[in-house]
């Protein structure tokens, strides 16, 4: 293994960042999306980035990733400069993190369990019954039925679109898992079943989640550290406790809000009803 | 999860001694993955399947867990999944396909019609807009491409010509050979072919990509008929650009042929242009420019039905967009061949 095991991870290894973004600027042109944003996402926790529309969160994520190059500024990915992966195809770093996009962004002319086998046939050399197996346990994992294997992307809903892509983004067992509005567009029952289903994972197979998301209840409900990206700036950074209790006007109103407080309110009541 | 591979392909070689009892001895396993669950749980269940009892020692507790959720999802995994269909219910819906897409495409030539005549009565429904930007995308942008390839077609029939003719030496009939098969045949030919694929193709992945991303649909909630907002245009468009791209056509090419005369055979330009106004009767260019209009309309009706056609997504548009280029390739062509015969029939 050329990367730490995914669970059992030494205590030593909790605290290690996994993502440093420092000093980060990006300019488009003239428009300006960030200004000196930093922040760092440790082990084993799932970090959230939240901000009204066009502030920036997916360009973020895109930086992180290595598909677009920030204008000033570093950002580290397990300990490498992402900028790397914007030059470098293949390299080990890249089977070390999953990416689920916002439309799935699902191979068109593959089924379903072809799409989930491209990184295991690509950086792999198992053999095709291991990838079979393997690829058939994600697709249990994420839930979707066996017989959804054979389906092409055009032949699936949105919701079993989404899970697909969770599924191929999961299939390495990567270390890290970006998720890009994971719960957008979602029917409330689903996106529910959908932020349990990122939790178990990330318990069972030990992952570092980083998420851009609108959804507040999905931030209430799994988010164990949020950024709230704003006016090109992080405004704020921390659990949802504490943000919600933030002075901070466009944080404020963003958590408290009236779709906010129903969140909030839907979250506490819970956290009530199971102690 | 590259390394899973040696021990999976050494496990899947392994011979177990049937009915035997098996104890894998699991605290070596210094790294594991849902890969190598995968892949253990796998031997485990060939060793049982043999009649072996198998236990598991010394396995970490959070690596247990990984084997406990891939036996959980063992049944899912393991489901038989039907196969698609077999041959012959394959072919039968293949016949049935093409028998939908027949009547598709008549349905298709139906409500163009009748979208047409509705335009006919009331022109005001016209879209002017969008027809103009239409002329000037598929006829003005392709004038430089088409006059180039037909001056230089021009200039090799006259080069073939201009061997055999010399033999003779008939040098002037370079005119009657040049005038003749460009003006009746080959202009029209060629433009049309180049127009289906500049915009035959660009019609279908236009249209197409609309439909993929639900603009199509859009327009029917307002009330809008896609056919008279997208395909009358475009067909009125080409109808007018194709044949004065034809006519440019002629001029060019026989321009590259007189070049050619003067050049290889001593035909002077103005005993060419002299020469031309006895051996080319008008009807052949006139056969040619009357083509043109029928060309448009197969090349815009092709691209805009394969456009309509297209059902999926990103896959589609690409193979719609190369049906539609070789069907009115293909359409135009028999049509002309049609024409040729009824028109040597008429002895035209």
């Amino acid at each position: 293994m050329d990367h730490p095991p995914p669970i059992g991870a030494s205590s030593d290894q909790a605290e290690w960042p996994v993502i440093e973004v420092s000093h980060v600027s990006t300019r488009f042109g003239t428009a300006v999306v960030h200004q000196d944003v930093s922040l760092t996402v440790v082990r084993g926790e799932v970090f959230a980035i939240a901000g009204g529309n066009g502030c920036g969160k997916s360009t973020l994520l895109r930086e992180i990733i290595g598909l677009l190059t920030p204008t000033t500024g570093t950002i580290r990915l397990l300990g490498t400069d992402s900028r790397q992966l914007t030059h470098s195809n293949g390299s080990p770093l890249h089977r070390r993190f999953g990416v689920m996009f916002q439309h799935g962004a699902l191979f068109s002319s593959m089924t379903l369990a072809e799409n989930v086998a491209v990184p295991l046939r690509e950086h792999t050399p198992l053999s095709a019954e291991a990838i079979r197996d393997i690829v058939a346990l994600k697709i249990a994992l994420v839930g979707l039925p066996p017989d959804s294997a054979i389906k092409f992307p055009s032949e699936l809903s949105g919701g079993m679109r989404r899970r697909a892509a969770l599924a191929r983004a999961i299939v390495m067992d990567p270390e890290l898992l970006f998720l890009d509005e994971p719960t957008a567009g979602l029917d409330p029952i689903i996106a529910a079943g959908f932020d349990d289903l990122v939790l178990n994972l990330k318990r069972l197979l030990g992952l570092t989640v980083v998420m851009v998301t609108h959804d507040l209840d999905s931030l209430w409900r799994i988010a164990d550290r949020v950024a709230v990206l704003g006016e090109g700036q992080v405004l704020g950074l921390g659990t949802m406790e504490a943000l919600a209790r933030s002075d901070d006007p466009v944080i404020r109103s963003y958590f408290h809000g009236p779709r906010g407080r129903a969140a909030h309110l839907n979250h506490s009541g819970r956290g009530l009803h199971r102690d | 999860m590259p390394d899973v591979a040696p021990v999976e392909r050494a496990l899947r070689g392994m011979v177990w001694p049937a009915r035997s009892v098996l104890v894998f001895e699991a605290s070596g396993i210094e790294a594991f993955d849902t890969g190598g669950a995968v892949v253990l749980y796998r031997a485990l269940m060939e060793a049982r399947r043999q009649g072996c009892e198998v236990s598991i020692e010394g396995l970490r507790s959070d690596y247990a867990q990984l084997m406990s959720l891939v036996s959980s999802n063992w049944a899912a995994m393991v489901a038989e999944v039907a196969p698609r269909s077999n041959g012959s219910e394959r072919l039968k819906t293949a016949i049935g396909n093409h028998l939908v897409r027949m009547i598709r495409g008549l349905e298709f030539l139906g409500e163009s019609a009748t979208a047409l005549v509705r335009l006919v009565a009331a022109p005001r429904r016209m879209r002017w807009r969008s027809c103009l930007n239409s002329l000037r995308l598929d006829g003005v942008n392709a004038l430089p491409i088409t006059g180039l390839l037909t001056f230089l077609i021009g200039v090799v029939i006259a080069y073939q010509g201009a061997e055999q003719l010399r033999k003779f030496g008939t040098n002037i009939f370079i005119v009657d050979l040049v005038g003749i098969s460009l003006l009746r045949e080959i202009a029209p030919l060629i433009a049309a072919i180049l127009i289906a694929g500049r915009s035959g193709s660009a019609y279908a992945a236009q249209i197409g990509t609309m439909k993929v991303t639900e603009e199509l649909d859009a327009l029917q909630t307002f009330g809008l008929s896609p056919i008279e907002l997208l395909v009358l245009p475009r067909v009125l468009a080409l109808v007018v650009a194709l044949p004065l791209l034809t006519a440019y056509a002629d001029v060019l090419g026989v321009f590259g042929g007189m070049l050619i005369a003067s050049n290889q055979l001593n035909v002077s330009f103005s005993a060419f242009l002299s020469r031309f106004e006895e051996a080319v009767a008008l009807r052949h260019m006139l056969i040619g420019l009357g083509k043109a209009p029928f060309f448009a309309v197969i090349i815009a009706l092709v691209g805009c039905y394969q456009g309509f056609q297209i059902r999926g997504g990103v896959d589609d548009v690409g193979r719609h967009t190369t049906i539609s280029v070789v069907q009115s390739i293909f359409l135009v062509i028999i049509f002309d061949a049609i024409c040729s015969i009824l028109l040597n029939w008429w002895s035209l």
